[in-house]
């Protein structure tokens, strides 16, 4: 499971999170959500360990990972699904799903992903930067798939996706899910949340100010609404 | 017409010299970040080592097989030196950038030193084997041939890193790392293992540079590699800050502009091609393909 302990960040002079607490348990899947500038992606950056100025920090299955590279958390079985989607345009599709070493038991294989995202199969051979924004983002899901990632850590895997691609995004994050995957969401919409996660953090100005679950999450849809400016 | 071609070849050549070296700045500044003003001491290298080779090496000499052995020294060594530069001091620098800077120009000012304490700040006479001064006849010009030996060298050099960026498990991982570095390894690849051998590569290439611009120009100095290297960083700017094709389309363009001006008006080919550079950075700052290790 991860942990992750009165962890602060900043951006040169500014802070933007403020001695955050939380946990996701092993096969659950979390979300965070917050408005704009909440400091959500800073959040899984430092988990990720891309993020140089922080304090605070972070268990992976009770071992303390603060200390250790990007490439050894990676390694440890964190998939990073980054908000840019991550695609190389110098790499084909295929060279995406090839490049990264298999860092977990249960890596999908070639076949597993192809017949769960069948346009990548199709579009194998073209620059990863010529598929479309959803085509890319069901690529940098398969590349985590592939390595075989434990703890995926998806940076708003639906923003600017059409309805029906995220419905799809939603089938891969719970059948991941199903298969023993823990994953921390980025999310800002709230109903994709309650239909794959179990639990959702919210952030606000770096500090974690609300903790819901599936089922008080409606009750208190006012209060979340407002603080996520909608 | 005569003129028009043996401008062109001789251009080509120069280019190719400038492609060698600029192809190694290319991949260590597109992968690593590192502007390595070392460079051009992988050149002397090069240069020294095959010349040093050419009179003491058992079996090499001035000719034939002889100085084909003596340039696979010179490269050796300049391979060997660029990757212990590499290990020893820029490893621990990395993401230190004024340091490196300081580090690899104080390298270059020490390289230039030595050479001149081994073996003098005089010229050295370089080893050319016959076949490359005589002549061959090219509609009606009649060209030296260290020019073919130049052009066919780089053309080998630009045909073998595509193929090994392209076609290998460390070329995939390195065109990745050009493009963005903090991906690949948030992919669990630890990207550094791979600076070494881009600057064993580009100290490689910078190497035959070395021993092949020896035998264009006759004689060697502690001090010609710098000349080239502002060359090489010109083209590397020019072509895109990282990219190996990049680099060999500026280094055409300079070769050329630089060959033609110089004919027309002797003395400003240099100023015409930071002229050129100027232009390129008004109008694409990002340089001719951007930093794109391949395209
Ligand atoms: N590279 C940067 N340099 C300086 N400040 C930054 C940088 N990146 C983010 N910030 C600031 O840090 C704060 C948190 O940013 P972050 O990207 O983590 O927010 P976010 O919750 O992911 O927002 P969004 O919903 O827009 O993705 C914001 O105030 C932002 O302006
Ligand atoms: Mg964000």
């Amino acid at each position: 499971m991860l942990r992750i302990e009165g962890l602060s960040a900043w951006h040169g002079e500014a802070q933007v999170l403020r001695d955050v607490d939380l946990f996701v348990e092993r096969g659950e899947v979390v979300t965070l959500c917050g408005r704009n500038g909440a400091g959500k992606t800073t959040l899984l950056r430092c988990v990720m360990g891309l993020h140089g100025n922080q304090t605070g920090a972070v268990h992976l299955d009770g071992d303390d990972i603060t200390a250790r590279k990007v490439h050894q958390r990676a390694r440890r079985g964190l998939g990073w699904v980054p908000d840019d989607r991550g695609a190389y345009a110098t790499l084909t599709v295929a060279e995406h799903l090839t490049l990264p070493p298999v860092v977990g038991p249960a890596p999908w294989s070639l076949e597993q992903v192809h017949e769960a995202f069948p346009a990548l199969y199709t579009r194998r051979a073209s620059p990863a930067t010529k598929l479309s924004g959803g085509e890319q983002q069901m690529l940098a899901l398969a590349r985590v798939l592939r390595m075989g990632a434990t703890v995926l850590l998806c940076d708003e895997p639906t923003e600017g996706l059409s309805p029906l691609l995220v419905q799809q995004v939603g089938e891969i994050l719970r059948r991941a899910k199903a298969l023993g995957v823990t994953v921390l969401l980025v999310e800002q919409n709230i109903h994709f949340a309650t239909t794959v996660a179990d639990r959702h953090y919210l952030l606000a100005e770096g500090r974690i100010v609300g903790h819901f679950d599936n089922t008080d999450i409606h009750s208190r849809e006012a209060d979340l609404l407002a603080h996520l400016g909608i | 017409m005569s003129t028009v071609v043996l401008l062109t070849l001789t251009g080509l050549g120069l280019a190719a010299l400038y492609f060698l070296v600029a192809s190694g700045l290319a991949l260590v500044f597109g992968l690593a970040d590192v502007l390595n003003f070392a460079h051009g001491l992988f050149l002397s290298v090069g240069a020294y080592g095959t010349w040093w080779a050419s009179g003491n090496l058992p079996g090499a000499g001035a000719s034939g097989w002889g100085f084909v052995l003596a340039v696979i020294f010179g490269v050796v060594c300049g391979t060997v030196v660029a990757a212990l530069v590499e290990l020893v001091l820029i490893r621990p620098l990395y993401s230190r950038t004024i340091e490196q800077v300081l580090v690899t120009v104080g390298l270059s000012l020490a390289g230039v030193a030595l050479l001149q304490a081994s073996w003098g700040a005089d010229p050295r006479t370089y080893p050319r084997p016959q076949w490359t001064q005589e002549l061959t006849e090219v509609a009606g010009a009649r060209v030296p041939n260290d020019r073919f030996l130049l052009i066919g060298a780089a053309v080998i050099v630009l045909a073998g890193l595509l193929a090994f960026l392209k076609f290998t498990r460390i070329g995939l991982v390195i065109r990745a790392g050009v493009e963005d570095r903090s991906m690949v390894t948030a992919l669990g690849i630890d990207v550094r293992r791979a600076f070494t051998l881009v600057f064993a590569i580009g100290g490689a290439a910078a190497a035959l540079a070395g021993a092949l611009g020896g035998v264009y120009a006759g004689s060697i100095s502690p001090t010609g590699g710098s000349s080239l290297l502002i060359f090489g960083f010109i083209v590397v700017v020019i072509g895109g800050m990282g990219s190996v094709v990049g680099a060999a389309y500026a280094a055409v363009a300079v070769g050329l502009l630089q060959q033609f001006v110089n004919y027309t008006s002797p003395g400003l080919g240099d100023i015409c091609v930071v002229a050129l550079l100027a232009i390129v950075l008004l109008i694409r700052p990002q340089g001719i393909t951007g930093k794109v290790a391949t395209s």
